[in-house]
Parts: structure tokens; C-alpha cells; sequence
């Protein structure tokens, strides 16, 4: 569950629409299902207390709406930033995508956010009903009685290998400080590299081959923020919205995943909202564990004005050649 | 009416994969389930539907329409088309079977779709009713019966048996050569099964989505509406709703430079991106809301407009599982559909 | 030789300062090295788009391999470093995904190293042919 309630929230948010501060907030707005929850724009504290929510559901990344949302607001604009929003803010004003001044940020903490899927596998469909309290509560329309599931247990899979629960980013903190973690997310990364190249070819054969090309991964992820995409340009000579061949998906994924290399910040949301659950969140950790074995530790976002290791060398740099001995 | 006992199911699809192609839900390694080809061994899944529609069948996501060959100053064209081969879709959903009503008043209107046309002829959909629902169905708002599944053959869940019930040509001739792997049943536990799931369908969250605001003609009612700009919003202009939809059925035709020739394709296209109808001059849906707005108009009022009222959405439910912001088809219906 | 033997489809880019040069000179020196090498000149290493990498992979090629000049003496200062950290992550994602890793290669060959260029691309025709066929990372539309 949550430490910070809702109403916390609310009123954290009345008091600044009040003084003045901010004129419009960005949050989660409550949806048909106690779990689905869509990112909008609250103008006014009626407006709020009637649909905002904070919940075990509240994954989205307000980060990147700061691109669009900015531009169009006369006032500040109070966002709420989890720990890992936090690390996709900070790298959006590294890349001048938003002006700062624009933004009142708040950071919240986060225990953690819930899946879906995981409470379905266990509650069975039909939900009607999800309470988040200590334990997350769900009831449906087949069983008699409600479901009680550890949060622990239905914890998204980005969550569970939570990197920080810091905040690098906030004009205002609500809550404690949090810190740094000492994660497992390079884990399945390091599993994969274990098999042989035929198993990780089939591996990524199948996963990739369920790409329906809907490419709600490049539009959720904040940092593919190109106003025009080279997959979206029918100009470009590689956008493609067919299946057509397991070549095209590979190269798209292959792609979308080197252009956001030292970018990615690992927030996950990739993975969140694949339709067909494919762990695009392993190419980008690949990444971002082999920069950080090749040259040094760097975690995109975690400060303002970083230069990417992309971006950037040392006349000491490992040969290509050097990366597979290196590993044998 | 046929039965045969759900322990013995694997003769029966023996019996069907024994002339043609079976194709059906079976779960996939990570436990989802997909449409895929029934072979021995394989199990029919559990699951109430897939991601994919089975509209992929008959609509394929991308197809080869012609091929070009050029030799000097020479251009060959080879026509790809091929008569399909007989196969048989089973497990589909009364959302799904309803699905294909609509594709066929898109594609099997002058000018007949070839490809299309060739594999509606050859498939036959068997349909099973839904015995647990889930609370993303909303079917009954289009006046879907999902105790009634249309298809050439509807089949029914209960007490260990499966009922099975031909309501065309092509499925009597299909359930005729099934004899030897069923065997005839009154239809007393079938009346009472679909009892049971009219009640549930009641009890669903979305039971009062009602769709009579909407239909033909009401282009200007709504067209204008002011709440367009709150509902698309956050919308991320993907994809998914467009590609998990069993109705939509917008597609693009490319080329594909092969080096040694060019492949003429049709791949589904989605009105949520931004080249969709990309013509010379530009694009006549500039912003995100525009093309938000084009998919609902679509589905609730310009569909309705051509069809004889028939709406272009089945309640099928999968955009508001999959949409990675929840925004979908039942929330604009509230918000347009409750204030008119 | 057998008649019928598999001939690899090489795709080298080479920077037009060194490495383009480089193959001049194993020209001009009669070095041999095979024809199955079939060089893209590109202005810097740097160049090279890792879509140019797959879209060779794509379009037939067997085996990519990136020439440019030393390290350090880039006739844009830099742009060789950049290519070095660049393909460096793009190889290893490759062999992430299971694409043997055999098939790319980065070599740096300075213009007067045209022995080294002919030696380089005999022993990397030599190993991609041991290979044997692309067939991880191909678009089968294009074998038609």
C-alpha cells in the first residue's frame, strides 16, 4: 500500500492552486475499474476531489506529458513524481524538453506499484471490486468471498527490482528522503547472457515475434520524445507498420532501444504497457549494464546536465572487439 | 443439437484436424492465450479470449497483395492470390463471431475484397459461449447475446459435455461429418447453462452501457463536443486499441523494395497515428484529438450511418484492458452519451 | 574449390580517409583479398547508422565490418571514439539477442596499412563464411 493518502494529496494540491503557485495538475484520474487509471489534467480542486486518485495503480510516468503540457500552460503545473519519475524528469531538462520553470514538482513516495495481471492469476476474472489498504483487497464476481493478497505478491515486475526510492528531482517532498537501492535488475539481464547464443536467439525470437507494432512502447517511453520518429515517417525508408517479417520487429526493437541508450532511466513503462507482455525492459537494462561495465556506472537522470556515455568517450575506450573476450 | 464429453474433446478436434487446418486459443509459454494451430497434444485454452482477435484469420495483420518483377525495361506483375484452403476457427467468442458482420459489410460490399472473400468462404467458425465473463465485457450494449454465440456452429460448456448446435449450411456439413465423435442431445442442460450466463451478464459492471445515444446521423451532435479535448488528452497516439480491435479495419497498402523486386503489401493501419491517410497535400488530422475523435466516430456514428445502424463495436472489451492510459470506448461513451 | 560453394556477401565501410585509402593501396600493391568484400565509403566510421548495420544484414550480407581510421587520428578529431562506443554496444546487443557475434567487426586500418586491410578482410571473409549463411537476422521477402 501507499504511505501518502490521497487526501494528503488533494489538500497538498488545494493549498498551491490556492496561493497561487500552480494553475493546473497533472495526476491520475479515477477510471471505469478500481485499477485502471489514465493521466489527466486537474484545473480546479472540485475537479480533483471528483476523479483523482492515488493508489496501488498509479504507474504512469507524468514525465514526459511535461513536454506537451508545458507548452500549452499559462501557470506552473504541479506534478506528482514517484521516486523513478523523478530520474526521467531530470533527464528531460538534461535534453531541454520542457522548461523547468513551468513545473512545480512534488515528489511522493512509492512502496511500490501493483499488476493487474498478477492480481487476476491469483483472484480470477470478473473483478468488480479492489480496495488497496495494508493488504490489497479484490473482490469478484465468481468468488463468494473477497480476495486478500499481499501487496508483495502482486508487485509490477519493474517494481520489484526497484532502483531508488530517492528522489533527484522535487520543489517540494512529501514524505522522508528515501535512498539509492541496491537492486536486482540486472539479474534476468545476466541470465540471458548465461544461455547459449541459440537459446537467447530463441528467446528473443519468440518474445519479439508477439510485436504487434503498436508502438506503445516508443510513446509511453520518456525519452523517445522526437516530435517526428524515423518509424513514424513514411519518409525515412524504415517505417513499417507490418508484421511482415521477424527482421522488421527486430530491427525496430533493436533500434528504439539503441536510440534511447544512456537515456533510458530504466523507469520500466515499456514493459507496463506492452499488450503482448513482451520484457522490452531487458534490452534497455542490456544497455545500461554493459555501460556500465564498459565505462563506468552511469544512471541516466540521476543528475541535471550529465553527459551520456553515447555522447561522449575516452581515448581508453574498450575496442568492439575487446566487449566479447571480455565476456568469455 | 450434438454433445460430445469434454474428457474426449481431442477426438473431436482430431476429427476436424484430420481434413483441415484447426485453429483455436491454446495457451502459449507464458501462459496467455493465443490463436494458434491445434495439433495433438495441445489443449484448448481456459482463457475467455485472446489479445489478438480472430479477425487475423480472415483480415490477416499483413498480406501480399502483387508482386513486381522488373527485367530491363520490363515490369512482370505476379498476382499472389490463391484460393484458401479450408480451415476452421474454434472458440470464438459471441463478440468475435459478431465481429466478422461487420468486417463482411466493409470488405464483402462492391468492390468485393478477393482476399478477404476467398477466406471468409473457406473458414468455418465454430463459437463457444462465455460461462464467465469478465468485467471488461460490455457485448449486451450492442445487443450481443453472449449465451448465443452466432457462428456456423455454436457450441456450449456445461456439466463436462460440449453442446454443439450448426446454424448455417457450412457448419451442418462440418457437425455432419462429426457424427462418428458425437453424439445426439436434448437441449434441456444448454437452456439452462445459457440461463445462468444471461444472470451473470446482468451482474456485469458495464451491464447499463447503453449505446442509444448513439448511431447514424449524429455526426453533428457530436462532432464538435467540447469534451473531445479532455478525453484525448493523455492519449499517447499507439497503436493497441486499433490492433487488439476485432472490428477496426483500416489498412495501408506499401511497397517493399525486396532489391531483386518489390512487394506489393497491405498491413493494418491505425487512425490513431500520424500518417494515417497521409495523402500528398498533407494530412487532414493534424492533432491527436482529431484522431481520437476519428476512431469513436467511427465505431459509434459514421459505422452506424452506413450499416443500417449497426454499430462498428462489439464490446469485446480488449481496448479497455490493453490501452496503456485506460482510455477507451466505454469511458467516451459515458462522457458524450451522458449528457445528450 | 567446389563450383557450388556459398560465396559470403561482405559489407565493409570504410571511412574515406583511411580505410578507403587503405584498400587503394592493397589495390595498388596487387594484395589480394576477395571480392565477396564489398566496400561502402562513408566519410567518417561515424558514419555508420547502426540501421545501415542491420539494413546490410537485412538487404543479404553475411557479415558487416567498420573500418575507419586509428584511434586518435580521425580527420575529425573524434568521430572514430564515437563510433567505438557505438558499435561497441550494438555487437554486444546483437549477441544479446543471439545474431552471432563473428558476423561484425570494427578494425581500424590507417591508409598506408594496405596490407593490413587485405589481411583483415581475408580473415573476416574467412570466418563469416565459416559460418555459413545469415540466417538470424534476415528478411526472408528479400531472399525471393
Amino acid at each position: 500500500m501507499q504511505k501518502i493518502t490521497r487526501d494528503a494529496l488533494i489538500e497538498k494540491a488545494a493549498a498551491l492552486l490556492e496561493n497561487g503557485t500552480v494553475s493546473a495538475v497533472l495526476g491520475w484520474k479515477r477510471g471505469e475499474f478500481d485499477y485502471d487509471v489514465t493521466p489527466a489534467v486537474f484545473n480546479s480542486i472540485d475537479e480533483m476531489k471528483e476523479g483523482f486518485v492515488w493508489n496501488d495503480f498509479c504507474g504512469a510516468n507524468f514525465s514526459k506529458y511535461l513536454v506537451s503540457k508545458t507548452k500549452k500552460a499559462e501557470g506552473k503545473i504541479l506534478v506528482f513524481l514517484k521516486p523513478c519519475d523523478t530520474y526521467s524528469f531530470n533527464q528531460l531538462l538534461t535534453e531541454h524538453r520542457f522548461d523547468r520553470e513551468k513545473v512545480y514538482a512534488v515528489g511522493i513516495p512509492c512502496e511500490g506499484m501493483a499488476d493487474i495481471d498478477k492480481i487476476r492469476e491469483i483472484a480470477g476474472d470478473g473483478i468488480s471490486k479492489i480496495e488497496c489498504g495494508e493488504k490489497i483487497t479484490v473482490t469478484t464476481l465468481y468468488a463468494d468471498e473477497p480476495v486478500v493478497i499481499e501487496c508483495e505478491k502482486v508487485l509490477e515486475g519493474r517494481c520489484e527490482s526497484c532502483k531508488s526510492k530517492a528522489h533527484v528531482a522535487y520543489d517540494e517532498l512529501m514524505g522522508d528522503e528515501g535512498e539509492v537501492l541496491d537492486s536486482n535488475r540486472f539479474d534476468e539481464v545476466a541470465r540471458l547472457e548465461a544461455m547459449s547464443a541459440e537459446e537467447r536467439f530463441a528467446f528473443w525470437q519468440n518474445e519479439l515475434s508477439k510485436c504487434i507494432r503498436c508502438n506503445a512502447c516508443r510513446d509511453i517511453c520518456p525519452a523517445c520524445t522526437c516530435e517526428k520518429c524515423v518509424f513514424g515517417n513514411p519518409n525515412s525508408g524504415v517505417e513499417n507498420k507490418a508484421i511482415s517479417d521477424s527482421f522488421e520487429e527486430k530491427m525496430f526493437h533493436i533500434i528504439r532501444a539503441f536510440h534511447v541508450a544512456g537515456r533510458c532511466t530504466d523507469c520500466g513503462e515499456c514493459s507496463r504497457v506492452c499488450p503482448q507482455n513482451i520484457p522490452l525492459h531487458l534490452l534497455n537494462r542490456k544497455f545500461i549494464k554493459d555501460i556500465n561495465s564498459f565505462y563506468g556506472e552511469y544512471q541516466a537522470g540521476a543528475e541535471v546536465g550529465s553527459r551520456a556515455p553515447l555522447v561522449n568517450y575516452t581515448t581508453e575506450d574498450l575496442e568492439p572487439g575487446e566487449v566479447f573476450a571480455k565476456g568469455e | 443439437m450434438r454433445k460430445c464429453s469434454l474428457s474426449k474433446i481431442d477426438l473431436l478436434f482430431a476429427e476436424i484436424a484430420k481434413t483441415q487446418s484447426l485453429y483455436m486459443p491454446i495457451d502459449g509459454a507464458d501462459g496467455r492465450a493465443v490463436y494458434s494451430k491445434w495439433q495433438a497434444g495441445k489443449a484448448w485454452s481456459s482463457a475467455l479470449n485472446t489479445v489478438k482477435s480472430p479477425k487475423n484469420f480472415f483480415f490477416p495483420h499483413t498480406e501480399e497483395l502483387a508482386n513486381f518483377k522488373t527485367a530491363g525495361k520490363t515490369i512482370e506483375i505476379i498476382d499472389v492470390r490463391a484460393e484458401a484452403e479450408d480451415f476452421v476457427v474454434f472458440g470464438v467468442r459471441a463478440c468475435d463471431a459478431k465481429s466478422f458482420d461487420i468486417l463482411d459489410r466493409v470488405f464483402l460490399t462492391d468492390p468485393v475484397d478477393s482476399f478477404y472473400a476467398s477466406r471468409r468462404e473457406h473458414g468455418v467458425i465454430i463459437t463457444t459461449a462465455c460461462n464467465r465473463p469478465t468485467e471488461t465485457c460490455f457485448c449486451t450494449t450492442f445487443g450481443i447475446d453472449a449465451a448465443e454465440p452466432a457462428g456456423d456452429i455454436s457450441t456450449w460448456k456445461t456439466g463436462g459435455e460440449l453442446y454443439l448446435k450448426a446454424n448455417t449450411e457450412k457448419g451442418e456439413a462440418l457437425l455432419a461429418a462429426l457424427e462418428g465423435v458425437t453424439e445426439a442431445a436434448d437441449d434441456a442442460a444448454v437452456r439452462a447453462e445459457k440461463e445462468n450466463i444471461r444472470k451473470i451478464m446482468k451482474k456485469l459492471p458495464l451491464a447499463d452501457v447503453k449505446a442509444d445515444a448513439f448511431g447514424g446521423g449524429k455526426t453533428k451532435q457530436y462532432f464538435d463536443d467540447p469534451a473531445w479535448a479532455a478525453l484525448s488528452e493523455s492519449c499517447l497516439g499507439c497503436g493497441t486499441c486499433t490492433f487488439v480491435c476485432p472490428t477496426c479495419q483500416c489498412y495501408d497498402v506499401k511497397d517493399f523494395n525486396t532489391g531483386r523486386g518489390i512487394i506489393r503489401f497491405r498491413c493494418w493501419d491505425s487512425c490513431m497515428y500520424s500518417d494515417f491517410t497521409l495523402m500528398a497535400h498533407g494530412n487532414n488530422r493534424n492533432s491527436q484529438k482529431e484522431r481520437f475523435r476519428q476512431r469513436f466516430m467511427q465505431k459509434l456514428v459514421y459505422y452506424p450511418e452506413n450499416n443500417d445502424g449497426i454499430f462498428g463495436c462489439v464490446g469485446c472489451g480488449r481496448c479497455l484492458a490493453k490501452c496503456p492510459i485506460s482510455m477507451n470506448i466505454v469511458k467516451v461513451m459515458k462522457t458524450l452519451g451522458g449528457k445528450n | 574449390m567446389q563450383v557450388n560453394e556459398r560465396k559470403p556477401l561482405i559489407v565493409a565501410f570504410c571511412c574515406n580517409w583511411c580505410s578507403y585509402a587503405g584498400a587503394d593501396l592493397a589495390g595498388n600493391n596487387r594484395l589480394n583479398y576477395p571480392a565477396d568484400v564489398k566496400i561502402i565509403r562513408v566519410p567518417c566510421s561515424c558514419r555508420v547508422n547502426p540501421m545501415f548495420v542491420l539494413r546490410a544484414f537485412q538487404r543479404g550480407a553475411d557479415g558487416v565490418i567498420i573500418c575507419g581510421c586509428h584511434p586518435g587520428d580521425c580527420h575529425y578529431t573524434s568521430g572514430n571514439y564515437y563510433t567505438r562506443r557505438r558499435m561497441a554496444l550494438l555487437f554486444s546487443m546483437l549477441d544479446f539477442l543471439g545474431i552471432e557475434k563473428e558476423r561484425t567487426r570494427v578494425e581500424w586500418v590507417s591508409a598506408a596499412e594496405g596490407a593490413k586491410f587485405a589481411a583483415t578482410m581475408n580473415d573476416f571473409v574467412e570466418k563469416v563464411t565459416a559460418l555459413g549463411e545469415n540466417k538470424r537476422l534476415e528478411d526472408l521477402r528479400c531472399k525471393r
